[in-house]
């Protein structure tokens, strides 16, 4: 509770010059999500989808959908960044128990850029307004005195957006975190943190490419589906997670690149280069470097990203188990825990021998 | 004769007037301090700003002086002193008071826990040295910490800053690193207590 006051008391400036958006329509009844007529049939168009490393968002259950305009294709000459075509919309539908909180949407507009905007679903759970620019704090009690908040777009954008354009510059290029060929990989990795089920009907790659909807086809991404190169299971496992929940930030497209920390995966394809005891996307100084955010109590000097064989000393784990706002991580997006992923993290760094 | 009677008052006059000028120029430099000589347009502008915006009132350290309260300005930038450990903040009563302030103006403490005014010079290790324009832009137009990170804290009005244009954005960052380095390990906030879960 101290924390929404503490998030809404200074932000009463900040809350008061935002404004409800033009772009995306007051109601999500009216994005197109549902088949109409005030029905919550989901369109036939819509079409689900499920990303085998999903987002740690406090134990939500979601749900998510895309719509790609008849007949277009997604360019997808570079295999870890999509380009959609002008019109394509995301869903994304947020729930803690049998109540649906928020729905995410995304549209690619003609301009190249993206809408973003969040709905707040009402009482009755008949539809969902529109949220402010600047967010809604504390919609939703999910656990003794932790909210849910629906977030200000800037935070939105401070993960889907790499890197900022310049102004004049064109549009910046945007990330649909959920929905890329790592994610939608048919080789799904069975301990994938989280994993929702892959329902008959879901879009995966094969899909798409059976579709035609990749451009250019790209059929090797059914033949020799992409996975994350590991040593063993567990790292594979670990890998997946902090690419979701910290690569979106940490990696080299990002405008927070030249902090070293570089966790998103890429679609590397199977057997593209033996496995080894550090996959190749990971930069050796994770073992090695000092971060700059010193663990409390630590040695001087001692605060490693990963620390190999001390849980402790790895800055990325004691960050992690920690919701104090100014510590946590990732910092947005979450305020409760996430107990298997830590359980799991911690396992792995006991497991690394020291000198990885 | 005429010489010599005048001679005594123009002294006078003279000495008052360069008591005077030395006067003036010491205040000025104590209000503004040295090294303001020939610079670039873009440098120039983003001091002007943060001069105007006030910026040294927080990030740059009060101590007492012979006249009363002043700036620090051998600290200038550099935020709260890393030597300067505070004891933990005073609880207040309920009612209207909502926040406490050491003496330096350097750290806040209030329902967000307590905050530090950052080390905005260009030292690579404790301040901005290794930040690039674009990090600094976003932290202030999303109120985050390099665009991406933990909100940044009350006193900081972000919000303020964020109204300037990106070209004026750009120029504070410009001024702020042509500043000496000053090496100042500001302390990292602190939280409220760790919520139990």
């Amino acid at each position: 509770m101290l924390q929404g006051i503490a998030a809404s008391f200074f932000l009463a400036a900040a809350v008061s010059a935002s404004h409800i958006p033009s772009g995306p329509p007051r109601l999500l009844s009216e994005t197109g999500l549902y088949a109409g007529n005030g029905t919550r049939t989901i369109d036939s168009a819509n079409r689900p989808f499920s990303p085998q490393y999903p987002l740690w968002s406090d134990g939500a259950a979601k749900s998510r959908w895309v719509r790609l305009p008849e007949d277009a294709t997604i360019d997808a000459r570079l295999v870890d960044r999509w380009d959609f075509p002008a019109g394509t919309r995301f869903w994304k539908e947020f729930r803690f128990g049998d109540r649906k909180v928020e729905t995410r949407y995304l549209r690619k507009n003609t301009d190249g850029s993206w809408t973003f905007a969040s709905y707040a679903w009402n009482e009755a759970q008949t539809d969902a307004i529109l949220a402010p620019d600047a967010g809604l704090p504390n919609v939703a009690e999910i656990g003794p005195g932790r909210f849910h908040s629906i977030p200000a777009i800037t935070d939105c954008r401070a993960c889907h957006v790499p890197s900022e354009a310049a102004p004049g510059s064109g549009a910046s290029r945007t990330e649909i975190l959920g929905f890329s060929a790592l994610q939608l990989s048919t080789d799904r990795d069975p301990g994938a943190l989280h994993a929702e089920p892959l329902a008959d009907g879901m879009v995966t790659l094969r899909t798409l490419h059976d579709e035609r909807t990749l451009a250019p086809a790209r059929p090797e991404l059914v033949t020799t589906p992409p996975r994350i190169q590991a040593p063993d299971a567990r790292t594979r496992s670990v890998l997946g997670y902090l690419s979701t929940n910290c690569g979106s930030c940490h990696n080299q497209d990002s405008s927070i690149a030249n902090l070293g920390l570089r966790l998103k995966a890429p679609a590397t394809l199977p057997h593209a280069a033996p496995p080894r005891a550090v996959p190749p996307h990971l930069p050796i100084s994770l073992f090695s470097t000092t971060s700059k955010w010193e663990i409390p109590h630590a040695p001087a000097g001692e605060s490693r990203y990963v620390t190999p064989g001390t849980p402790d000393l790895s800055a990325i784990l004691v960050r992690m188990k920690s919701r104090r706002p100014s510590t946590q991580m990732p910092p947005l997006g979450t305020v409760l825990h996430d107990k298997e992923a830590i359980a799991l993290v911690t396992e792995w760094i006991e497991s690394l021998a020291p000198g990885t | 004769m005429l010489k010599s009677r005048l001679t005594i008052p123009f002294l006078i006059l003279t000495l008052t007037l360069f008591s005077t000028m030395l006067a003036r120029a010491t205040f000025e430099d104590a209000a503004k301090p040295a090294g303001t000589s020939a610079k670039s347009a873009r440098v120039a502008r983003g001091e002007y700003l943060v001069w105007f915006g006030g910026c040294n009132d927080c990030h740059t350290p009060w101590k007492m002086g012979p006249r009363g309260p002043e700036q620090d300005f051998s600290r200038r930038l550099s935020g709260h002193p890393a030597d300067l450990v505070m004891p933990p903040a005073p609880a207040l009563p309920p009612g209207p008071w909502a926040m406490t302030a050491a003496g330096t103006m350097t750290a806040w403490a209030g329902p967000w826990g307590v905050s530090f005014t950052a080390n905005l010079t260009p030292d690579k290790e404790t301040g901005l040295g290794d930040w690039t324009e674009e990090m600094f832009i976003a932290t202030m137009k999303t109120g985050r910490h390099q665009g991406k990170g933990r909100a940044l804290l009350p006193p900081m009005p972000y919000f303020n800053v964020r109204e300037l244009s990106d070209e004026d954005i750009k120029s504070v960052f410009a001024y702020l690193q042509s500043i000496p380095a000053i090496h100042n390990k500001v302390p990292v906030p602190i939280d409220p207590e760790e919520p139990a879960q």
